[in-house]
């Protein structure tokens, strides 16, 4: 029978005094973390572990005996991961608990070093266990924070754009895959539908290769707003992008496409009955876009 | 029985859809609709469906096939004011409604038609 649970809970104190030193010296963050939040973590976590510890089932640690133990080290690395901490500070604050339960067995089992040998090899593989699993939740945490991100960089890379009465402008930056695609057909339904627009051109110049599933989208998008009525004009089809669109052999033959935004805007302003001119020093106007036949 | 009223503008038709749309009530639209068509020579119908929130794969097909009845009836049909989320649901079941021409509300829709109606070069170049 492992004497560990027995001397964890009789030397409770000792050890989280000598802890508290520990970290207090080896990982200060004062500019992250008070010390009264260090104190009532490292006190709860020494409970739960002395806790958990009582069945004396040290490889495992998926048990419900853990469960306590589990929480506050999630609820630590969470809150550190938000904090700002790196990750190897992180599994520092458990790390550090080694040298205090091992000065605490020493100083116990003195006289039986066998024993005492057993006794630090399961407290070292304990501690190790749980340190991963902080590290684990913190990467969790991290992760879930960078999807998060991405999920608000979708939002933000989908600007709906009024170029001019009644025409749109949906410039995309960037991959579209099926996510994003449903992304910027609300978002343009709706703008449609807000600036009354009649026509709206998407300009792909941002997009850095079109496959068959993106031109899929793309036709999917148009489609939508052909129903609401208004027309969409593809323009920034880069050269390289057309000749992939002829060799995979999408049919974009009832899409308006253009080279350029500039190129749209001219046939966009010609389906809205509406003309750009430029004014000269002396005043006489001429059509600044050529009308194209 | 629960009718679409139909509405004479002149040489053309405005239908308003202001309930929800049931399968029953399409197939009496499709009805009303040709009948209207044929007994006052009407040239062009407007379906207005600026209120219609919900649409299946039955609504979709069922607006394609009025577009195409009036088409042999000789009126143009012209639907108005669909909502984004329908229509992001037709896309979605695959209907894009080739035959349907549609416009963002009622006035850009009468305009449309008197413009189909007005010359003929322009519906042939469409």
């Amino acid at each position: 029978m492992s004497k560990l649970p027995e001397l964890i809970k009789k030397h409770e104190e000792e050890i989280r005094a000598d802890w508290l030193k520990q970290l207090s010296t080896a990982t200060r963050r004062s500019d992250l973390i008070s010390d009264e939040e260090i104190k009532t973590q490292s006190r709860e976590l020494l409970a739960a572990i002395a806790d958990g510890v009582k069945t004396g089932e040290v490889r495992n640690l998926d048990g419900p005996e853990w469960a306590p133990a589990r929480e506050v080290l999630n609820a630590v690395s969470t809150s550190r991961a938000k904090q700002g901490f790196t990750p190897s500070e992180t599994a520092t604050f458990v790390l550090s608990l080694k040298q205090p339960v091992f000065s605490v067995l020493r100083k116990q089992l003195a006289s039986t070093p066998d024993v005492m040998f057993d006794e630090v090899w399961r407290a070292t593989l304990l501690l190790d266990k749980l340190a991963l699993l902080t590290v684990d939740s913190f990467l969790q945490t991290r992760e879930q924070l960078i999807r998060r991100q991405q999920e608000e960089l979708m939002e933000l890379s989908t600007p709906v754009v009024k170029l001019w009465d009644g025409i749109l402008a949906l410039p995309i930056i960037g991959t579209l895959d099926s996510a994003r695609t449903q992304v910027v057909m609300e978002s343009l339904l709706q703008a449609v539908v807000q600036t009354n627009s009649k026509v709206a051109i998407i300009d792909i110049t941002g997009v850095p290769t079109v496959d068959t599933l993106v031109a899929q989208h793309l036709l999917k998008t148009i489609t939508a707003a052909r129903l609401m009525g208004a027309d969409c004009i593809i323009s920034g089809v880069r050269p390289q992008i057309a000749q992939t669109i002829v060799h995979l052999g999408i049919d974009l033959a009832n899409v308006i496409t253009k080279a350029k935004l500039s190129d749209a805007f001219a046939l966009a302003l010609q389906r809205t009955n509406q003309t750009v001119v430029k004014v000269n020093a002396e005043g006489a106007r001429k059509p600044f876009f050529k009308k194209e036949e | 029985m629960e009718r679409i009223p139909i509405l004479r503008m002149g040489q053309f038709l405005l239908v308003t859809i202001q309930v929800d749309m049931h399968d029953r009530l399409a197939v009496q639209l499709q009805d009303d609709l040709t009948q209207r068509i044929s007994e006052w020579s009407s040239r062009g119908v407007l379906i207005d469906i600026s209120t219609l929130e919900i649409v299946d794969s039955f609504i979709g097909r069922m607006l394609a096939n009025i577009a195409a009845m009036a088409r042999v009836l000789d009126a143009e049909t012209v639907v108005v004011g669909m909502q984004p989320a329908v229509a992001i649901t037709l896309v979605e079941l695959g209907m894009s409604l080739a035959g349907v021409r549609t416009a963002l509300n009622v006035e850009s829709g009468m305009e449309l038609l008197y413009e189909l109606r007005g010359d003929f070069h322009s519906e042939m170049s469409e």
